[in-house]
């Protein structure tokens, strides 16, 4: 909302400077995001109010003249100019005068430029200073003519006093509907500045004929028009309407037309309350030989009707319509009909100020997609009292602007009465909701300068809500009122003094903590991404061939989809976006899989390395209707050389699949989970013979490896390996330790002996390793795998493992004798169980 | 004889003192106390000298080779100390030359942010709760007051999704609503963190997703100024303890009185400022005392129970804490962003 302070003057006195003023709105909620201020830029002893004398023929030139311009100070001057606006032979007009030196704005600048009037010669003939346009002003973009003032604008007053305005902006939350109008601000700007608002009841010198008779108005559905009143104005002249109209519709964000449709304008901001002028002698009665008819009922099916702005439209059976005996003529509370638009031929004016129901004016706006000044005002609601004010001020408006007759009364159909409410107010409510102590006398005060009106009741005060606050119903929104008043700032700043609940463990939110602290200590950098995908994102995971396979990509929602890792679902099964913003986020994903892939593709156009993860969740539908199952994921992604380049490392490695189990290993580590393995899978997205599953207690919670590559084409990736993991964090919850179980430092020195065994190369290195552990016992400290070795000293189809094994006591020094017998019994048994066969005591 | 030993003394001594390396000690070691040095000899030999020059000579002998040894030890330190400075300076690296790169990987500054908020909520006791980010309409709206067709639903962009009455949660404040039913009739304290989704164009300064972080506060004695105190408290503890926080009547359907929370620009300490839009103060949070409709849908008895909430945005406050200006950088997920935090 945009209110002129001149205008605001009108109705309440502004005791405050204009930027206090606008710091106390805000505070109060209205939210004052700009201050304009028109004419703070024009010189107080350069520019004025001027009036032409004389307009003369410019000898040189046929386009220009010359004006003979009085300012009041001083000789009068000569200037030259272009403004089509005036004429030769014209005088009297009141224009805004700029001598030399004002600081002005270039009218034939694309932008914005500032320029000072210099003295000049325009073909031949000096020009002493300019009469200004709007433009060069800064008032609007208008550099067509001139600006002519009113008639009795004052000569040699500064232009700033006389046409200078301040503009507050005010942005308004839906809350503050009885804001949108001039007279709302008024009240506001009272009650908080303590003073009185003057808010008039209009009144109209009706010397027309009654409008009995002259008018039948019916309303089929008083739920949706609980009021519909009519005033009529007759003999019109359509015309411009006066400067200081078309200056303050022009100032609050209105286009000026003609002065019928500025008046109802003009009492829209004023009042609130939106008006619709109607050309009466184009409103059709009902029945041959009766009065024009105005019938308020919903659409029939297939009517249609085209509105001011000139679109043709569909109307649903929902939509209120104003009608006449022959059919629409305007979709009620949203926009008129063309057909009975006021136009420069109307001579007689019928003005609806109606009361329509607000949920279905907004649903109406929104099904044709068309807000208006009128929309935005009855979907917020409006008093029904105030039909009958607000067009008693368009009628007399019209009768002396527009020179017409007001017929005498008010058509006024008022089906629903409004109901003025009452609401209870307890004063101890203040102290317990609001922390400040408060006497009944002290609220009672508060309020009554918001014009409600209190009465003592038994446990405290009935408080009668003034019609226009449509917005206070309970007690909790007189409280606001209150707190509003005595100022948000007064109120006292206190810490907690309630009971402190009882103080819960978060494990998810604990367990997300440290991964993710474990993994940034990898040297991962954690990762955002969106939360949707598009529709073929997550089919991209598969290589074509795989997409038709269910137990990889499923088609179905259900609670087996917790157990495919990665989750690849089927775009329409997922949940999706009825109204998405762009293709690319349509779907809600699955899996972490596609997005951490997207998100390597647009890194990788830059650098080789990406090592990134992100915890976040999947939305996995139960069923095709209900909400998703939210679980938790982790994804990692890894490519790139395992270190950047540089002197040291001029060629690094490139990272594979044990850099990440690497980093597998030591997130086990970092979350105390011991009971965990991992054992070779098949999945269509990761490379066939570098995939594992991660296995904690004795389920299967993730899925890692390298992408196939197959796949790594299809998302554009450059040729290097790409590693990734999946995991649901939600299911190892139950297995990470929260405190760590301390194991005694032996202070007794250790026997490191290795070996290296030839076994047969499908037999998994874990395996080696569980049959070692189990056979090496307590004494057995520490396994390490330190070689693994295929080649020709070794027989096809067997590989040679080299252990380095610490072995340690607590409770003596350990003789190599002592370690030997363990170190000896560990191999009969790799022998016996795995067929394994010694090497040699180390390496190759 | 004695001339000799004498002689020697001098020699070897002279010979020790160009002694510089190890080496060079070891063979002048050998050379003057060795096996077949004149010393080792001489003392050797004693037994074919005349009786009565073995004393005399015995005496001389021993005690040269006395001298010797010490000279020796105390050559010996002086060599060692130059063998490992000799080493040293062959070790000499350029100081100036790239460290050997180490990875330490970061979290995302709303990550960072986030951590942030909890710490300092849980010192006033407010723990994390978690709540659906595809949530109900009645829980996103109905139930805080927000019937369809309510005119203040325009605050809220909203995606639908293609299941009836199911839609991404505008907002964290469903939590409210879960929590509430969860834990009544307790008291609660809790901060309910997230991603929320709106219907907007993702530009500079709009996101379609985002994140909030709600808190919400019930018991039997809680008031606005309560309210107030936590989130001065907070604000002060989060921008800086001599910011100036400010209250602004507001509006939210689901708490009454609603307010905006402001602190001053640290940018320009409330002079005025682009981030501040020249008004001096930058907003900070949405809150209000829970309505009591609200709290009744949550189950607790607003004669019985007061409450507030408030919201705030983590991505907005790693904006103006890093001068981000673009607020598409958080999720594009670009390592030369990521690696600055």
């Amino acid at each position: 909302m945009r209110v002129p302070l001149s205008w605001l003057k009108e109705y309440v006195d502004i005791t405050l400077p204009v930027e206090e003023l606008a710091e106390r709105l805000t505070l109060a909620g209205l939210e004052v995001a700009a201050i304009e201020r028109i004419g703070a830029e024009w010189d107080r002893d350069k520019i004025f109010v001027g009036e032409i004398l004389e307009v003369k023929p410019h000898p040189n030139a046929d386009r220009l003249v010359l004006a003979v311009v009085n300012y009041g100070r001083g000789a009068p001057m000569t200037v030259v100019t272009g403004a089509p606006n005036i004429r030769v032979g014209e005088k009297g007009h009141k224009v805004a005068f700029a001598t030399v030196g004002a600081r002005l704005i270039d009218g034939y600048s694309e932008e914005k430029r500032y320029m000072t009037l210099k003295p000049s010669k325009i073909r031949g003939v000096p020009s002493e200073g300019m009469v200004c346009s709007e433009k060069e002003l800064g008032i609007s973009d208008d550099h067509e003519g001139i600006i002519l003032l009113e008639d009795d604008a004052p000569v040699g007053v500064p232009l700033a006093d006389y046409l200078g305005d301040v503009v507050l902006d005010i942005d308004l939350t839906p809350n503050l509907a009885r804001c949108l109008s001039i007279i709302g601000v008024a009240r506001e700007v009272a009650a908080l500045t303590g003073q009185r608002a003057r808010v008039p009841d209009p009144v109209a010198l009706a010397e027309g004929a009654p409008i009995d008779g002259q008018i039948e108005i019916l309303i089929e559905d008083p739920d949706l028009c609980n009021r519909y009143s009519a005033l009529l104005v007759r003999d019109v002249k359509i015309g411009p309407s006066p400067k200081w109209m078309q200056r303050r519709l022009t100032l609050a964000g209105m286009r000026p037309i003609n002065n019928i449709v500025d008046v109802t304008n003009y009492v829209m901001l004023e009042w609130g309350q939106p008006l619709h002028a109607f050309d009466y002698d184009l409103l059709r009665p009902r029945r041959a030989g009766g009065p024009p008819a105005i019938i308020v009922r919903t659409a029939k099916p297939g009517e249609r009707m085209t509105t001011l702005d000139g679109v043709d439209r569909d109307l649903t059976s929902e939509m209120l319509l104003i009608t006449d005996g022959g059919g629409p003529v305007a979709i009620a509370g949203v926009m008129g009909g063309l057909e009975s638009e006021v136009t420069e031929q109307t001579r007689n004016v019928l003005i609806e100020s109606a009361n329509f129901h607000a949920i279905n004016n907004r649903r109406t706006s929104q099904a044709l997609k068309l807000v208006s000044e009128a929309s935005i005002r009855f979907s917020r609601g409006i008093p029904a009292s105030r039909t009958v004010p607000a067009a008693t001020r368009a009628a007399e408006l019209m009768r002396t602007l527009a020179g017409g007759v007001v017929a005498q009364g008010v058509a006024d159909n008022y089906p629903v009465p409004q109901v003025q409410r009452t609401v209870r107010l307890r004063p101890n409510q203040v102290g317990r909701v609001l922390g400040i102590d408060m006497t009944a006398d002290q609220v009672k005060a508060t309020l009554e300068r918001l014009e409600f009106e209190c009465a003592p009741a038994p446990d405290g005060l009935d408080v009668k809500v003034p019609l226009h606050r449509l917005d206070v119903e309970i007690e909790a929104d007189l409280l606001e009122e209150i707190a509003r008043m005595v100022g948000y700032d007064r109120i006292p700043t206190t810490r907690l003094r309630d009971e402190l609940p009882p103080q819960r463990n978060n494990p998810p939110l604990e367990l997300a903590r440290r991964v993710r602290s474990a993994l940034a200590g990898c040297g991962l950098y954690e990762a955002i991404t969106y939360s949707f995908v598009g529709a073929e994102d997550q089919d991209r995971l598969l290589p074509p061939a795989s997409r038709g396979d269910v137990s990889v990509r499923a088609v179905e929602p259900g609670p087996h989809l917790r157990d495919m890792l990665p989750c690849i679902l089927a775009a329409d099964a997922c949940i999706r976006l009825a109204n998405p913003m762009t293709p690319e986020r349509t779907t809600m994903r699955t899996t972490l899989l596609a997005s951490l892939l997207a998100v390597t593709a647009a890194n990788l156009r830059f650098t080789e390395r990406v090592n990134l993860f992100e915890v976040a969740r999947v939305y996995l539908p139960v069923d095709d209707k209900g909400l998703p199952n939210e679980v938790t994921h982790l994804g990692i992604v890894m490519t790139g050389p395992r270190t950047e380049r540089s002197w040291l490392t001029p060629e690094p490695e490139h990272q594979d699949f044990f850099d990440l189990k690497g980093v597998v290993e030591a997130l086990m580590a970092a979350l105390g989970i011991g009971d965990w393995r991992v054992e070779a899978a098949a999945h269509p997205t990761f490379h066939p013979g570098r995939c594992a599953n991660l296995i904690v207690g004795d389920k299967r919670v993730g899925i890692f490896g390298e992408l196939n590559p197959a796949v790594r084409v299809a998302w554009e990736l450059p040729e290097q390996r790409v590693c990734l993991l999946e995991m649901d964090l939600d299911a190892v919850l139950g297995h990470v330790s929260a405190a760590v179980k301390f194991q005694p430092v032996s202070r007794y020195p250790a026997v490191v002996q290795d070996m290296a065994i030839v076994v047969d190369e499908n037999i998994p290195a874990a395996e080696v390793e569980r049959v070692i552990r189990e056979t090496g016992g307590r004494l057995l400290r520490n396994v390490v795998l330190f070689d693994v070795y295929q080649g020709p000293s070794i027989p096809a189809g067997k590989r040679s493992l080299a252990y380095s094994l610490t072995y340690q006591s607590d409770e003596k020094t350990l003789t190599d004798a002592e370690a030997a017998k363990v170190h000896n019994k560990i191999v009969q048994r790799l022998t016996a169980v795995l067929g394994a066969q010694l090497r040699g005591p180390s390496g190759r | 004889m004695l001339e000799q030993l004498s002689d020697i003394r001098e020699r070897a001594m002279a010979a020790l003192a160009g002694v510089d390396s190890l080496a060079a000690l070891d063979a002048w070691r050998t050379e003057y106390l060795g096996k077949k040095s004149f010393v080792t000899t001489a003392l050797k030999g004693i037994g074919q000298l005349p009786p009565e020059d073995r004393p005399v000579v015995g005496k001389a002998a021993h005690e040269l080779r006395l001298v010797l040894e010490a000279a020796l030890e105390e050559a010996r330190q002086r060599v060692l100390a130059l063998e490992q400075e000799r080493a040293a300076r062959a070790e000499r690296v350029d100081v100036t030359l790239p460290g050997r790169p180490a990875t330490i990987g970061r979290l995302h500054p709303i990550t960072q942010i986030l951590y942030e908020i909890y710490s300092i909520f849980a010192e006033m006791g407010f723990q994390v709760y978690d709540a659906p980010e595809v949530e109900t309409d009645e829980l996103n709206f109905q139930l805080l007051n927000l019937p369809p067709d309510h005119p203040a639903r325009d605050m809220w962009s909203t995606f639908y999704t293609t299941r009836d009455g199911i839609l991404l949660r505008t907002h964290t404040s469903p939590g409210q609503i879960r929590a509430m039913r969860q834990f009544c009739p307790e008291p609660i304290r809790v901060i309910l963190p997230g991603r929320v989704y709106r219907y907007e164009a993702v530009t500079a300064r709009s996101e379609s997703m985002f994140h909030q972080v709600e808190g919400l506060a019930v018991g039997p004695r809680i008031t606005m100024a309560d309210l107030k105190g936590v989130l001065t408290d907070f604000a002060r503890r989060l921008y800086g303890e001599h910011r100036q926080v400010r209250f602004r009547c507001s509006y939210f359907p689901f708490t009454e009185p609603s307010m905006e929370v402001d602190v001053s620009c640290a940018l320009c300490d409330g002079a005025g400022c682009r981030v501040c839009k020249h008004t001096g103060w930058v907003e900070i949070a949405g809150a209000g005392m829970v309505h009591p409709q609200v709290l009744r849908n949550g189950g607790y008895d607003p004669e019985q129970f007061t409450g507030f909430a408030f919201g705030m945005g983590p991505d907005r406050i790693a904006m103006l804490r890093y001068g981000i200006d673009d607020i598409r950088y958080f999720y594009s997920d670009d390592l030369r962003f990521l690696a600055q935090f």
